[in-house]
């Protein structure tokens, strides 16, 4: 492959320079992956709100942004140099060291998280650590701090209000989250993002259709997590103005929103990761790989995992411009009385299933397992069963849920819609109207 | 009102249970320039308190010293959404305290092109709502509509917004040659509109959840508060100007008024886009009768009504515009007061608001559907 000769060629200029392997391959590989990661993510998260303003526009009837090169092309970049040319401005009563850190942790916490992410595979992983799914729920929690810190140190009551509201519900909706990962992880029998993926592709499936409650759950809180609408109340511009970030302008207001959009993309790469499949598509390790095209292979993948995680992102985008915005107590209702416990009720059925499958091996000369080597390799029929499961565990979740939740004032909403009536009164009714109630 | 304590410290915020928090008069949601002094328990509003006056333009004042026929234009930025509908409320006040009589054509075209501004400042009212409560969709498609209608405004008018529609006794001019068809296709493409909208919200758990049971108010209380127009009538009072004591052609024209049943936002809503289809009624059989003739009565050369005092009110959009006009027989007005259905209206705030959350004030403040521009006049 022509297009990786470079790739060598870098290489071998290193070894000529006297550095040892060890060195390039730790030390002098990841600092260049990481560089271009951080460049290719920052102007990803540029062209993502180019990507949400067309969008929007083609929901709305409208154009969009269209001056600025051709159909806008170049409005991010222009939106960029305005944003780094602003006037570095704190207020006055803010608290200024935490006011000036807070959006470094925020950035740093999103783009931490892309080192493990498998955007494909062999050298289109960063990092492949063993504790993968760990690491990004532990690292992109810390993303809360900055909120909060934020929140506190801009001596604005709409930012602590921002702040208060973020903290609660990133703190609730972090909990569904990570209970809803662990049926996939059932099957999958390893934390490590690659395992994960590596995991489906053995199995020649997604764990969508062995999990369609945990990716459910997982979308849901994954939505929230990110404070994005329709649950975007920390930021939620005609309630709190701005929340958290109220006070914030130029450079250190584009950090949030970089931060933002970063945790969207990690977000929906998770989904993407644990429940479709990540870079695995049917055929084609069959007709790249097998045929000894490696880095055509790395490329392919990589382009389906971006192919899917732009689906994803596509519904976050459509959410967002079609749902009204919930009230603070309806986010934490959803969170703890539905989103949570369908999250266990699904760990028990996820339990339950596996454990039925394994007993069912063997029985009556059923061959369901395969193997379990890397991860829960299943037979065909033991395919179809788990699949069954699934979508009986879709209807079991929903029956429990809303035996959990009858009592609630959310629970039947459709039953409380209301038509009015109309009457046509006489002409001069008297001066004093008839109360016309009852 | 004014002492209240908005300068709080970081060190106090700790100790105290509540926080004033001070909304306004720069605030994306409060429709203008209000300012809500909100004192609140965690999110929770225990108390409130408005402070107005930030766009007062002493209109009432400079009525005073102007000609009659002077003064139309500046009722036009009373309520700057329903131009039509304010300045309709003065030219009547003064041409039924002279006695004049308007010809029916000119009725007729003052009853189309008020319902139609009525549908106008319900669009936008629904945007506003719509996206106070976060569903930013609409309020693109609503603004798409109010343009058709805006634009049938500028070609009869030659303004979009502050219009300055009307003449004492009559119109400046006849309708243009394309305006009944202009105003038919408008007529046949808003059904279908409409309907895109309810799907959207109406039966969206959302929008549900966050207008079923906020802002209630019963029958008693509203007409208390002095509550007119689809706040009224939401609460299933059946109160309209345009039935009650018709002007214009109302009285020739067939329509339902809609009524709600609990006072909730939700209701409110529902009155509103009711209201839409019926006003498209109205336009619908207006268009049907519409007589042909003069537009203008002849007037004399100086406007003067005889002495005495006149009160005449309308239906607007937000509720009864009133106009009570006081003439010591000279050319110009003794004392004009207007009566603005948002300041009333506004009123009910404190009553609505209180125990739910500051959510909630934004989607009360968008139901009552307020204008600053009347309010502090």
């Amino acid at each position: 492959m022509l297009l990786f000769a470079p790739i060598d060629f870098i290489d071998q200029l290193l070894l000529k320079a006297g550095l040892d392997p060890q060195t390039i391959n730790y030390v002098i590989w990841p600092f260049l992956q990481i560089g271009l990661l951080v460049t290719v993510v920052a102007l990803w998260v540029a062209y993502a709100t180019y990507l949400e303003r067309k969008i929007s526009a083609f929901m709305q009837a409208r154009l969009g942004p269209m001056r600025v090169g051709p159909w806008g092309l170049l409005q991010p970049i222009a939106d960029g140099i305005k944003l780094l040319t602003k006037e570095d401005f704190i207020p006055d009563k803010a608290d200024r060291w935490i006011f000036f850190f807070a959006p470094y942790i925020a950035v740093a916490a999103a783009f931490i998280v892309f080192s493990v992410i498998p955007f494909g595979p062999d050298w289109a992983v960063i990092t492949d650590i063993n504790i993968g799914v760990l690491f990004v729920l532990a690292v992109s929690s810390v993303g809360v701090l900055a909120l909060i810190l934020a929140g506190w140190s801009s001596n604005s009551k709409y930012s602590l209000l921002g702040a208060l509201r973020s903290s609660a519900q990133m703190v609730s909706y972090e909990v569904g989250m990570g209970l809803s990962l662990i049926g996939a992880l059932m099957f999958a029998r390893t934390l490590s993002l690659s395992g994960i993926v590596t995991a489906q592709g053995s199995d020649s499936i997604w764990f969508v259709l062995y999990q369609p409650v945990g990716f459910l759950i997982f979308l849901v809180s994954g939505i929230a997590e990110n404070n994005r609408a329709p649950f975007d109340l920390p930021e939620a511009e005609s309630e709190l103005v701005a929340g958290f970030h109220t006070e914030y302008s130029g450079f250190r207001w584009s950090l949030f929103f970089m931060a933002e959009y970063a945790a969207m993309v990690i977000v929906s790469a998770l989904a993407v990761t644990l429940y479709l499949g990540g870079w695995y598509f049917p055929l084609v390790y069959r007709l790249t790989e097998a045929r000894g095209y490696h880095n055509l292979y790395v490329i392919v993948s990589l382009l389906v995992f971006i192919t899917k995680l732009l689906i994803v992102l596509y519904l976050y985008f459509w959410l967002r411009w079609t749902l009204p915005r919930f009230r603070y107590d309806q986010l934490m209702d959803i969170g703890w009385k539905w989103l949570i416990p369908s999250a266990l009720i699904n760990i028990a059925l996820s339990g339950l299933a596996i454990f039925l499958l394994q007993a069912l091996d063997g029985w009556r000369g059923f061959k369901l397992i395969d193997s379990l080597s890397g991860g829960l390799n299943l037979t065909a029929s033991g395919k179809a069963l788990m699949i069954l499961f699934g979508v009986l565990g879709l209807f079991i979740t929903g029956m429990l849920l809303a035996r959990i939740n009858w009592r609630s004032r959310d629970f039947n909403l459709k039953s409380q819609r209301r038509s009015i009536r109309t009457v046509n009164l006489p002409q001069g009714q008297p001066a004093v109207p008839a109360s016309a109630k009852g | 009102m004014h002492q209240v304590e908005i300068a709080t410290t970081q060190e106090t915020l700790l100790d105290s249970p509540e926080m004033v928090l001070n909304m306004g008069p720069q605030h994306p949601s409060t429709h203008g320039v209000l300012r809500i002094i909100l004192k609140l328990d965690g999110e929770t509003v225990i108390d409130l308190d408005c402070d107005i006056g930030y766009l007062h333009r002493g209109m009432e004042k400079i009525a005073e010293n102007r000609m009659y026929t002077m003064i139309a234009p500046y009722w036009d930025r009373l309520d700057y959404i329903a131009a039509v509908s304010n300045g309709l409320v003065w030219v009547e006040t003064v041409e039924q305290m002279m006695g004049l009589e308007v010809p029916p054509r000119a009725h007729y075209l003052r009853t189309i092109l008020t319902e139609l501004n009525r549908i106008a400042s319900h669009l936008l009212w629904l945007a506003t709502h719509a996206l106070d409560i976060g569903a930013v969709t609409v309020l693109l498609w609503a603004l798409r509509e109010r343009e058709e209608i805006l634009k049938i405004f500028e070609r009869q008018f030659g303004a979009r917004l502050t219009c300055h529609a009307w003449r004492v006794g009559g119109m400046p001019n006849d309708a243009y040659d394309d305006f009944q068809s202009d105003v038919r296709r408008f007529s046949n493409n808003f059904p279908k509109r409409l309907d895109e909208y309810e799907t959207v919200l109406s039966e969206n758990r959302i929008w549900l959840s966050r207008t079923v049971g906020i802002g209630v108010i019963s029958a008693e209380d509203a007409i208390a508060i002095g509550l007119s127009g689809p706040s009224l009538r939401g609460s299933g009072v059946a109160w309209d100007i345009r039935k009650a004591r018709p002007y214009a052609a109302y009285a020739d024209m067939d329509f339902d008024i809609p009524l709600g049943e609990n006072g909730d936002t939700y209701d409110r809503y529902l009155v509103r886009l009711e209201e839409m289809r019926q006003a498209r009624r109205i336009i619908d059989q207006a268009l049907e009768k519409l007589p042909d003739g003069p537009v203008n009565a002849k007037l004399p050369k100086i406007v003067k009504p005889p002495v005495g005092d006149y009160y005449h009110s309308i239906e607007g959009p937000k509720g009864e515009i009133g106009c009570y006009l006081v003439s010591d027989g000279t050319a110009q007005p003794w004392r004009v007061r207007v009566r603005p259905p948002s300041l009333i209206n506004l009123q009910a705030l404190k009553q609505l608001c209180l125990g739910h959350l500051v959510a909630d004030v934004v989607a009360i403040i968008g139901t009552l559907d307020i204008v600053l521009g009347e309010i502090d006049r």
